[in-house]
């Protein structure tokens, strides 16, 4: 099975080509580029180094979220694409995952971190066992004193991966020799795991309903639920 | 022999429509999907940029889908791809970009970048064809412009809005008199029930040059209506709608008579969200008749005035015969605008 795997949930961005578990391309950047412009120039030069043609993929592997609004779009945004025209599957998977899937050598939990900004992030809690990752938290949008709190009511030692500099020294400070961190390209999303994750998930159905987990509703909307309890906001969009 | 088809996949999400058409040899549609979210940013009066990039990306691939199958096109019948690239909403516009990108590269078609303002003066293409020299006069919700065209693919300003666009004041003055954003069709409807009694100013009318201002009439309207509502003063809500239209109208009409004064060309282009105004559609049709009986007024059609990608798709259709395409690293360009007159 011949995959493509994308993830531009953050400020990195990750690109790979597997054939079933195999790696046979991939191009990873850390870099401000932006990632409309980026993205499928480099899909183009991959496909191009392994003599793939478009016809070829049969499956599309996407980081889903969460992570920047703007950048899961372009992502998902090109997958969703891809698979719908090209008929072919498409996969989502938890941006976090994908980060801690790469700490292999991690005997507790592993806790994968994005910044949202102020004291605000995106994390999650997993473990493996049995060589498989597991989740021990569900991903979520939360802010430092509650996700320092959780992690220590698990009593376990943590590892922690991504976008974690900011919040360094709180969280040493938080959660003391209970805590490490893994260093460097670890703590960037590595699409070649994307795509040996999402091998192994089953395709989504709804294509066109595919849409980034942003785990976070947009302040206008936040604000107008507040105001509106209770009322189920679906069907806004029309057609015409 | 059978002539070839020439069919453009077009995709327009600049703002708070998501569109895909297909057009056929860039003067017939045969499909023109429309997903617009007016009922969603009707809760938070106006458009809610991060809320409008998420109805895209929800609606896009099956605006493709609809679009090919409406047209009973296939993929493999298609010629080129198109994108409106700017100017608007960068959230939006990455959308529509990104996604005629990816089906550019699936398909291996060639990639065309639309000016969402060229495609708005060619939605009035659909009516006739055009002959150069003309003027457009380009009037919606972020945009109020005079421009030149002296080719199919030439586009010069030659007037501006020196603040905001007209569409912008007619939901601001909505606002005030309590009409929901977009607000040009209901105070269209209110100034035909009334009268210019309050004469508003006409800003720059009297200047010599083709530019626009409606920021001191937004004012004028407001200080009016708060000024009334101090004395316990009740205005009559159509007249307020004919008067603002009135002084609206009149400057386009009058900055438009100058630049055909200037430029006698033979056709004058309407376009734009406030094309459709009536008020404003009348006002040209007679000025054109009595003073400038060479020029012939070529409105965009209703349905068409909006943004839809069925304009994108005709405009594209002249960029493609200049082979103007864009590589993979086509990004969204949210201010681009034409070049002024040199």
């Amino acid at each position: 099975m011949k995959v493509l795997a994308l993830d531009t949930s953050n400020q990195p961005m990750s690109v790979a080509l597997l054939d079933d578990q195999q790696v046979v391309a991939q191009k990873t950047t850390t870099t401000q580029l932006n990632h409309s412009v980026q993205l499928m120039p480099t899909v183009v030069q991959l496909m191009a180094d392994v003599d793939w043609q478009p016809a070829m993929l049969d499956r599309i592997v996407v980081a889903q979220g969460p992570g920047s609004y703007t950048g899961l779009r372009i992502a998902v945004t090109t997958a969703k694409t891809l698979a719908a025209t090209l008929n072919i599957e498409l996969v989502g998977v938890s941006s976090l995952r994908v980060l801690a899937a790469g700490a292999t050598e991690s005997t507790g939990i592993i806790s994968p971190l994005f910044d949202a900004r102020n004291t605000q992030l995106y994390a999650g809690a997993y473990r493996f066992e049995n060589g498989e990752l597991v989740t021990v938290l569900p991903d979520q949008h939360t802010n430092l004193e509650a996700w320092t709190k959780a992690l220590a009511q698990l009593k376990e030692p943590v590892t922690l991966v991504g976008e974690t500099t900011r919040f360094h020294d709180d969280l040493v400070a938080a959660l003391k020799d209970q805590v490490s961190f893994v260093e460097g390209d670890l703590n960037l999303p590595n699409a070649g795991i994307l795509g040996q994750i999402g091998l192994k998930m089953a395709p989504i159905t709804d294509i066109d309903g595919f849409v980034p987990n942003y785990l976070r509703l947009s302040p206008a909307e936040a604000q107008w639920a507040a105001a509106h309890p209770g009322e189920t906001h679906t069907n806004y969009v029309e057609e015409v | 022999m059978a002539q070839e088809r020439e069919l453009i996949l077009a995709f327009e999400t600049s703002c708070d429509e998501t569109s895909v058409a297909v057009v056929e040899n860039g003067n017939r549609i045969l499909s023109n999907f429309v997903a617009t979210q007016i009922k969603s940013h009707q809760r938070f009066g106006g458009v809610v940029p991060e809320v409008a990039s998420r109805h895209h990306i929800e609606e896009i691939t099956i605006g493709i889908h609809k679009a090919l199958t409406e047209a009973d096109v296939t993929v493999a019948d298609l010629t080129a791809v198109a994108v409106t690239y700017g100017p608007g909403l960068v959230g939006s516009l990455l959308i529509g970009v990104t996604a005629a990108k990816t089906f550019a590269f699936a398909h291996q078609l060639p990639l065309i970048p639309v000016n969402h303002m060229a495609g708005h003066i060619y939605a009035a293409h659909y009516v006739e064809p055009f002959s150069f020299p003309l003027l457009a006069l380009l009037v919606s919700g972020g945009h109020t412009q005079i421009v030149l065209m002296t080719a199919a693919d030439q586009f010069e300003i030659i007037g501006d809005t020196r603040d905001d666009a007209a569409g912008e004041a007619f939901d601001k003055v909505g606002r005030v008199l309590g009409i929901n954003y977009p607000a040009g069709k209901e105070i269209d409807r209110l100034a035909h029930e009334g009268h210019d009694v309050y004469d508003f100013p006409r800003a720059m009318i009297h200047e010599a040059n083709y530019d626009f201002s409606f920021s001191g009439l937004k004012s004028a309207f407001i200080n009016k209506v708060h000024n009334a509502e101090q004395r316990q003063e009740t205005l009559n809500r159509a007249d307020l709608a004919a008067s603002f239209q009135a002084s609206v109208v009149d400057v386009l009409v009058a900055k438009v008579s100058a630049a055909l004064e200037k430029y006698p060309v033979q056709q004058l282009v309407l376009a734009g969200g406030v094309a459709a105004n009536h008020g404003l559609r009348d006002a040209l049709k007679e000025t054109l008749a009595t003073r400038y009986p060479q020029t012939r007024l070529v409105a965009a059609p209703l349905p068409l005035c909006g943004d839809n990608a069925a304009m994108i798709g005709a405009a594209a259709h002249v960029e493609l015969a200049d082979k103007h395409f864009a590589k993979m690293d086509l990004n969204a360009d949210p201010s681009l605008e034409f070049a002024w007159q040199a």
